[in-house]
């Protein structure tokens, strides 16, 4: 596996006397593909919020290439700039067509030129097959196209990691595959992921490591095939018997 | 001579008077439109402000800095609210001349007044045009790395615009109407000169009939304006597909012409229209 990217250790949030994240600790390297599964509530997309920082973490500490990111000088908006997010309702700019969304990341974060950004967007648009709709308003758009170009708009910041915050869940079972195909291609190509989902055949496919969290802790961790075929857990192999059943 | 019928005394104000009622209707609408403009501006300048978002924890230094600033604002913003115009323009035009010595003029003092005034109003406008985007939309924002005057900038601002564009065109009118009040200050503005007119010949009736009509058409015609301003800024409610998607079948994503009669379905449409405007639409972009 490749260096250290991202170091979660003895991570902690409370929402107001609610405590939501108990004691998380885990790592991922350059080139994993981690998926966080867990039933609702479990404390999984605040795992994900808080490293992207959008929570701020009440205890413990996140390191991205071994530096702090709740430390004091530590810069926010750039380290948001390296990590990607999407989210379950994604998020996309009501206000700009498909290809601004796209662009106006790199060239008013990154500061590129509007030139290389837009040829940065179409070719990322390209990839989530996306590019049709370029002059599209989100609001024009399907579900399962909104994500593709939240993904597209992720990617055009060239990020180091890509954090995805169930992102089919508000899609319906035939949109669902739209994304997870964008998905699955992009994690064939190397693009180190953190993926929150409820898609168990998707995650064990897909990702090189497996996180089952339940009440706020990681239950169990493990290769996929460790954790869907022999999950040493009573508690884990329960929550995958009643996914299964369904 | 004066006639001696109603619409034979308008004819006649209206020829003697003619170019005053043209330059009162001039200062009122300068006035109210560059003061409405300005005002936005403060609201906006003070809806960014009252939204940056500071944990007294993080950093007590820019908390404590930014709480003096917010109480400033808000102060403003409800001892503006709270007072009469024509209180303020006696209170800010004789005032500032008698005790502070400054001579500000009345076309500065009109223009600062309506101005503030506006500006009043407007922050709070614009707050609640902030809170009514979604907040999925900082978050979208905040996850690329832009920081909160990007994040207002690029994303928030011209969402919350776009909807408190009806309350804008309402202070606008309101600002075309009130204008009036500068004339306790002397401002030469539609109300101050018709008074001068209706004095000459003591035709009050026919004097405001005219003024009346002359503010009903400027409040009218800008409130058409806007509306057709609120209808560009939506943007076209189609959009071209560039080319064929290949992950998904774009059902129901053609534009429609209505001049195109023979185009039943998407596919035939794509067939009928690849080639040339593919080439079109990369040019235009």
């Amino acid at each position: 596996m490749g260096t250290n990217i991202i170091k979660v250790s003895h991570l902690q949030k409370f929402f107001g006397k609610n405590q939501v994240l108990r004691d998380v600790d885990f790592k991922v390297d350059e080139g994993d593909v981690t998926t966080i599964i867990g039933a609702s509530g479990s404390g999984k997309s605040t795992l994900l919020r808080c490293i992207n920082l959008l929570e701020k973490p009440s205890g413990g500490e996140i390191l991205f290439h071994g530096k702090p990111i709740t430390g004091k000088g530590f810069d926010p908006c750039g380290y948001r700039a390296k990590v990607g997010m999407c989210f379950q309702s994604f998020n996309l700019f009501n206000n700009m067509t498909v290809l601004e969304n796209c662009m106006t990341g790199p060239v008013k974060v990154l500061k590129k030129t509007k030139e290389e950004a837009r040829e940065k967007a179409l070719l990322y648009l390209k990839k989530v097959g996306m590019e049709p709709y370029i002059n599209a308003k989100p609001m024009q758009l399907s579900g399962g196209q909104k994500q593709r170009v939240a993904i597209a708009r992720a990617l055009a910041m060239e990020p180091e990691v890509l954090l995805f915050d169930e992102p089919t869940s508000a899609l319906d079972p035939q949109m669902v595959g739209e994304v997870l195909s964008v998905m699955r291609q992009l994690a064939g190509e190397g693009l180190t992921m953190i993926i929150v989902t409820h898609e168990m055949a998707f995650a064990r496919d897909v990702s090189t490591h497996v996180v089952y969290m339940a009440d706020g802790v990681i239950c169990e961790e493990g290769a996929p095939e460790e954790i869907f075929e022999h999950p040493k857990k009573e508690k884990t192999a329960e929550f995958l018997r009643r996914f299964s059943e369904r | 001579m004066l006639p001696s019928d109603f619409w034979g005394r308008i004819v006649f104000i209206l020829q003697e008077y003619g170019s005053s009622f043209a330059s009162g209707i001039w200062t009122t609408m300068i006035i109210a439109v560059i003061s409405t403009a300005i005002g936005c501006l403060i609201g906006f300048a003070i809806g960014i402000v009252q939204t940056i978002p500071c944990d007294r924890e993080d950093n007590p230094v820019k908390w404590g800095l930014l709480s003096v600033v917010k109480f400033i604002l808000t102060a403003y913003v409800e001892i503006f609210r709270g007072t009469p115009m024509m209180v303020q323009a006696m209170f800010i035009y004789y005032g500032s001349a008698m005790v502070f010595d400054i001579n500000m003029g009345m076309w500065t003092a009109a223009f600062f007044i309506v101005s503030i005034n506006t500006g009043a109003y407007m922050a709070e406008t614009v707050r609640g045009g902030i809170l009514s985007i979604d907040p999925g939309q900082t978050e979208g924002a905040m996850a690329i790395g832009m920081n909160h005057f990007q994040t207002m900038i690029n994303v928030i601002l011209p969402q919350a615009l776009r909807n408190i564009m009806p309350q804008i065109g309402n202070n606008l009118i309101i600002n075309i109407k009130d204008t009036s009040v500068l004339s306790v200050i002397g401002v030469m503005e539609l109300f101050y000169t018709t008074k001068g007119i209706a004095g000459a010949y003591y035709t009050y009736f026919e004097a405001f009939t005219i003024t009346m009509v002359f503010y009903f058409i400027m409040t009218f015609i800008c409130s058409r304006i806007l509306r057709f301003m609120e209808a560009r800024m939506d943007g076209p409610d189609n959009y071209e597909l560039v080319q064929t998607d290949a992950l998904v079948l774009g059902e129901g994503m053609h534009t429609y012409t209505g001049k195109d009669k023979n185009v039943s379905t998407n596919s035939d449409y794509r067939a009928h229209k690849t080639g040339n405007f593919n080439r079109d639409q990369r040019e235009g972009m």
